[in-house]
């Protein structure tokens, strides 16, 4: 059976991993290339990289940091931030990257999820989608979550979905760095509505979290996390155990 | 010396990286002298059939290929590698493949059920249904990641293992010095480095 995935991720500025509350007071963690390692040792499925620097130098250090942690980590590697173009997918995925996450760049060019999954195929193109309640309306924030777009979150998945991304990151923005667990009304909501694999972001704070999510939503296939990982508050093998125990299939290392 | 065998399809970089790091000595290639050097071979692949198929077809390496195959030099189908090795595809048409191993291409969806998710995406297990040269270091129930819409069916002779996705999934075959494996062993961690490593040492 196939197993639900725990995803580690790993926001990257300047080649040095940080992790941030509610997205800002950013704080330098550790090395992006030994964390991933040490993750994909203890059994994280997958890892998420997501640049979140401004700068072309950084994104050239983001670059080289993705090369060598490709060519030493041998499990699926997902990159975003700054993906705004095609050449965005292709710098990437010539580094390594397994799967290409789009957020801004798919609001700023609509076109850019169809292009992209004709070219590359719709299981390299995900939609990384920062949701927050606005007057009881789910509304898609841009700009790594400062702006509102004012569009309504479900719609704005099913639309990415029609176009060909072949998997959706739901990161509410409510629950992100709250750490009392994950978003499951605004989960239920967008898992309910599309037929692609759907991986919960924002909120996680400890074990119970996740079994609370994959027991309520059958449907969500990853939970993803950074820093309750990052800091060691959960350790993947400890997680993983606690979710076979309670019945949900995960592959054990 | 493992050649991985280059028609413009696909990001081989994983993959020269995950042989690289068990010690092979690895080329990337489009040139039939370099296969011939080589001691084995691999067949990448993502994307659609029809694409790849015409890639490999252009890149004027075919002939080539099954000529070194029938030699008994070892080959590795990888993911859509694996299916470009049966007779037939049917994704979006009709396709000779590469005629290596009997059977058919065709697509998950006529029998998983309905509410399960397309593509299969993940880690699955392997369900061991034949002994091959390639679990030397692996075991039955051991997980490798999957990307797939289309398996390969009416090869269960050659099928040496399967994986659960609401039905059985050809995961990996071998057929003499042919082999494939519809999983990534590229990305599934270090039981797919034993894999290739079983490989490797073919």
């Amino acid at each position: 059976m196939i197993t639900k995935r725990i995803i580690p991720c790993l926001d990257v500025r300047d080649g040095r991993v940080v992790k941030g509350m509610n997205f800002s007071s950013l704080k330098d963690v550790s090395s992006p290339v030994l964390l991933a390692d040490y993750y994909s040792r203890s059994g994280a499925d997958e890892l998420v990289f997501y640049d979140i620097t401004a700068s072309s130098d950084g994104r050239k250090l983001f670059t080289d940091i993705l090369r060598e942690t490709a060519s030493k980590v041998f499990i699926p590697l997902t990159v975003g931030g700054g993906i705004n173009t095609i050449d965005d997918f292709d710098r990437v995925l010539k580094c390594g990257a397994d799967k290409v996450s789009v957020n801004s760049g798919a609001i700023k060019n609509p076109g850019l999820i169809k292009e992209t999954a004709l070219k590359y195929g719709s299981q390299c193109v995900v939609i990384s989608a920062d949701v927050k309640r606005v007057d009881g309306v789910f509304r898609v924030f841009a700009k790594g979550g400062r702006e509102n777009t004012g569009m309504e979150a479900i719609d704005w998945i099913v639309r990415c979905v029609k176009n060909g991304a072949g998997e959706v990151v739901l990161n509410s923005i409510d629950t992100d760095g709250v750490k009392k667990g994950f978003d499951i009304e605004m989960l239920k909501a967008v898992s309910e509505s599309v037929d692609v694999p759907v991986i919960a972001s924002g909120g996680a704070g400890c074990i119970q979290d996740f079994i609370t999510l994959f027991k309520t939503l059958p449907k969500v296939d990853a939970g993803l996390a950074a820093s309750i990982f990052h800091y060691g508050d959960v350790k993947i093998s400890d997680l993983k155990k606690e979710m076979k125990e309670n019945g949900i299939p995960v592959r054990e290392v | 010396m493992t050649a991985i065998i280059d028609y413009g399809v696909g990001n081989l970089f994983s993959l020269e990286c995950s042989l690289s790091s068990i010690g092979e000595e690895t080329v990337i290639t489009n040139d039939l002298k370099m296969l011939d050097k080589a001691d084995r071979l691999v067949l990448p692949g993502v994307g659609a059939f029809r694409d790849a198929r015409e890639a490999l077809r252009k890149s004027g390496l075919e002939e080539g290929i099954l000529d070194l195959v029938e030699k008994g030099k070892p080959i590795l189908g990888i993911c859509l590698g694996m299916q470009l090795l049966f007779d037939k595809d049917y994704e979006d048409g009709v396709y000779e493949g590469l005629g290596l191993i009997s059977g058919e291409v065709r697509a998950i969806g006529e029998v998983i059920p309905k509410e399960l998710k397309i593509p299969h995406i993940g880690w699955n297990a392997l369900s061991i249904k034949k002994n091959s040269r390639l679990f030397k270091y692996i075991n039955d129930g051991d997980y490798v990641y999957f990307v797939h819409s289309y398996h390969a069916v009416k090869c269960e002779d050659d099928t040496t293992s399967v994986t659960d996705y609401g039905a059985p999934l050809t995961a990996s075959v071998e057929k003499g010095n042919v082999f494939g494996c519809q999983f990534h062993p590229e990305k599934s961690g270090e039981v797919g480095l034993s894999i290739l490593k079983a490989f490797v040492e073919i």
